[in-house]
């Protein structure tokens, strides 16, 4: 897959390259990406790989370190270890951000560890990389986060901050595939159009009822809604949210397969569809769409009409497999 | 040889996609009596074989029984094209497609073969593809569609740990040809054409080495 276009399109790349210790098939990902159709890094912006599992067996860190950072690594993979401790839904931390948490465009996990302790505006406080871990647990993973400054907390802190190796503290520059940048939102959404196309493109491996598919204690493919899917505070809910994932990530090995339009018509039905209840929730659907609407739910439909049949969505008191609504580690900081 | 019923076969499995399609309730004891002209090439355990030079017969031991008939049903159609197998998929009515199917599913997996002649070397780069991929190609680990330890997951995705090397080489190379084109949305032909020679080699060779769904 190695082309001539490599060469051309990364003399540019030099340039900015050179800020970060790159790893050096640097230039394979982003020729590979670029073929697939990803934008190509512009010059202003931070590039980074991050090392695989593998370059940490032949690097020369501590092998105490190895062995924790393998921990995190392996928690990250199959966090389904931690069901009904942690974990109250079907998924990994991979099962979002694909390729270990590696990928450009499928929200690589290593910018956290450089850009934390930072203000984040959904809990309006300075959080630091265990607490941003933990915010993935409460909602993404329906679960309760590990203690702070426990042996996972601190084998999954480590290794993200091993894949950001060698990125400076705080960068200036903007960072190369954050996130999962969405797609130009549409002028209509349908949910019908995104019914069929879930039902001809997706269902195939995440079930027709959306219920993913598990063999024996792990997870093959995760539930996109249901009780075993993540919770109505999870980021993914968000409709650009949903549509940058899908866009740049699904159907798995296939990214950018689907139109703009297609995109956003199956985000928008799969958010249309029940999964456990925010753990933020009030008591009231309403109230506490009022209370988290400005910051994050007007972007999803919570507390909406369906539009196939005008079920209010999130309007019960399901909070899935997990038998408390709310960890005890969401909580406001004020440092007074 | 009878154009019209391959044809309306043809067309039903264009309006429904292979997984969606209704199964026909097998039985092992009938299939075991249907199968007997497998035997030659499958053996009688279903183990098959690699073969060195020519066609390797892939195992069938223990492959989901869904999978098996959805295979079968494809080679009667033409839409998985093999010149060996089509006369032998012919002969089968659906009801011996699904005895057959379940006649296989329910025998007890062997090791796979071709795996053991590769260096250290190959068979770690088989398994860094089979268990994690190589992103850098775009190449998504085998597992996460083929199961936990590629051993198979549900009726789509078929156990490939414990197949044989020269078989799984052949299919890979004739996704990669665009000679099997019979997955649903192109999902293994994707990955197959993201892989060198050397890739097939080393995850054919690796996979040859796994145990196989124990059922
Ligand atoms: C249901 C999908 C999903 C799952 C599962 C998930 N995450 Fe996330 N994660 C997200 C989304 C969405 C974001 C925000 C991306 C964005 O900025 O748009 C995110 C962001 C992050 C970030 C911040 C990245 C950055 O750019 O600063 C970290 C770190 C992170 N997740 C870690 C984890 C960990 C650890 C787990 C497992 C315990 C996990 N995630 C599970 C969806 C998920
Ligand atoms: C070949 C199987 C396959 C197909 C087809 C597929 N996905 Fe996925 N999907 C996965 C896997 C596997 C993951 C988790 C990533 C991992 O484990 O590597 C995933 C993750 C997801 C997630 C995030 C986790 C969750 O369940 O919410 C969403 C959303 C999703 N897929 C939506 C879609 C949509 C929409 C389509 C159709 C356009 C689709 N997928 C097609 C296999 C597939
Ligand atoms: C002359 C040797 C031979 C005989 C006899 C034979 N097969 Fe095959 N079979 C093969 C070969 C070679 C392949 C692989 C063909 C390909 O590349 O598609 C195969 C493939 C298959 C597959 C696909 C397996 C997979 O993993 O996808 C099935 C199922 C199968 N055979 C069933 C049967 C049944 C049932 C019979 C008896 C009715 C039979 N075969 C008789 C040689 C044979
Ligand atoms: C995105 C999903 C996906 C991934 C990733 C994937 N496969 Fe597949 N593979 C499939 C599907 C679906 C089939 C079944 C095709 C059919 O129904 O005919 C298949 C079939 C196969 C077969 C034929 C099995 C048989 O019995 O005939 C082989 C061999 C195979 N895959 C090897 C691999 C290898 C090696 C990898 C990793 C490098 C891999 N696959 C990764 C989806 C995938």
């Amino acid at each position: 897959m190695k082309s001539t276009l490599t060469c051309a399109m990364l003399a540019g790349s030099v340039l900015f390259t050179a800020l970060v210790s790159a790893n050096e098939n640097t230039d394979d990902y982003i020729n590979t990406l670029t073929e697939l159709g990803f934008p190509a890094p512009k010059d202003n912006q931070l590039v980074h790989i991050p090392p695989t599992l593998q370059d940490l067996e032949q690097s020369d860190v501590h092998p105490e370190l190895k062995r924790v950072i393998r921990r995190g690594y392996d928690l990250f993979t199959d966090t389904q270890q931690l069901r009904g401790e942690n974990v109250f839904n079907n998924m990994n931390c991979s099962s979002c951000h694909l390729g270990d948490g590696r990928m450009p465009f499928s929200a690589p996990v290593w910018p956290a560890a450089v850009t934390l302790p930072g203000y984040r505006g959904k809990n309006d406080h300075v959080n630091n990389l265990e607490e941003r871990i933990a915010g993935c647990f409460t909602y993404s993973m329906n679960g309760k986060p590990p203690e702070y400054g426990s042996d996972d907390m601190l084998a999954l802190a480590a290794y993200h901050q091993w894949l950001a190796r060698g990125v400076p503290m705080y960068p200036e520059k903007p960072i190369y595939g954050r996130g999962f940048p969405a797609p130009e939102r549409p002028e209509e959404l349908s949910y019908e159009r995104g019914e069929q196309l879930y039902q001809e493109q997706c269902a195939v491996c995440h079930g027709d009822n959306g219920g993913g598919l598990q063999v024996g204690e792990k997870t093959v493919f995760p539930a996109p809604w249901g009780d075993d899917s993540n919770n109505w505070g999870a980021g993914l809910v968000r409709l650009f949210t949903a549509a940058g994932f899908i866009k740049n990530n699904m159907p798995l090995g296939q990214p950018l397969s689907l139109s703009d339009q297609e995109a956003w018509d199956v985000a928008y039905f799969i958010s249309s569809q029940e999964r456990p209840q925010d753990p933020r929730y009030t008591g009231d659907v309403a109230e506490t769409l009022e209370k988290y609407g400005p910051t994050f739910h007007k972007h999803s439909l919570y507390g909406q009409k369906r539009d196939s049949d005008g079920k209010v969505l999130g309007d019960h008191s399901n909070t899935g497999d997990k038998d408390f609504l709310k960890p005890d580690t969401v909580w406001p900081r004020t440092f007074e | 040889m009878n154009y019209l019923p391959t044809a309306i076969l043809f067309l039903t499995t264009l309006t429904l996609p292979g997984w969606l399609q209704a199964a026909t309730e097998g039985d092992a004891s009938r299939g075991a009596e249907a199968a007997a002209v497998c035997a030659s090439c499958h053996q009688a355990d279903g183990s098959g074989k690699h073969n060195e030079q020519g066609e390797s017969w892939p195992q069938l031991a223990g492959l989901d029984a869904d999978y098996i008939a959805k295979q079968l049903r494809d080679y009667k159609s033409g839409q998985r094209q093999n010149a060996t197998m089509k006369p032998f998929a012919n002969m089968l009515s659906e009801q011996q497609v699904a005895d057959v199917a379940q006649y296989y599913s329910e025998m007890a997996p062997h090791p796979g073969q071709g795996g053991d002649s590769a260096s250290e070397e190959v068979l770690q780069r088989g398994r860094i593809l089979a268990q994690r991929g190589d992103w850098s190609e775009y190449i998504v680990s085998c597992k996460s569609c083929h199961g936990p330890d590629n051993q198979g997951a549900g009726s789509v995705f078929p156990g490939i740990a414990g197949q044989h090397a020269g078989y799984i080489e052949s299919q890979l190379k004739a996704w990669q040809a665009g000679d099997r084109t019979n997955d649903p949305q192109d999902l293994m032909g994707t990955i197959a054409r993201r892989l060198s020679d050397d890739d097939i080699r080393a995850v054919a060779a690796w996979l040859a080495t796994q145990p196989p769904q124990a059922n």
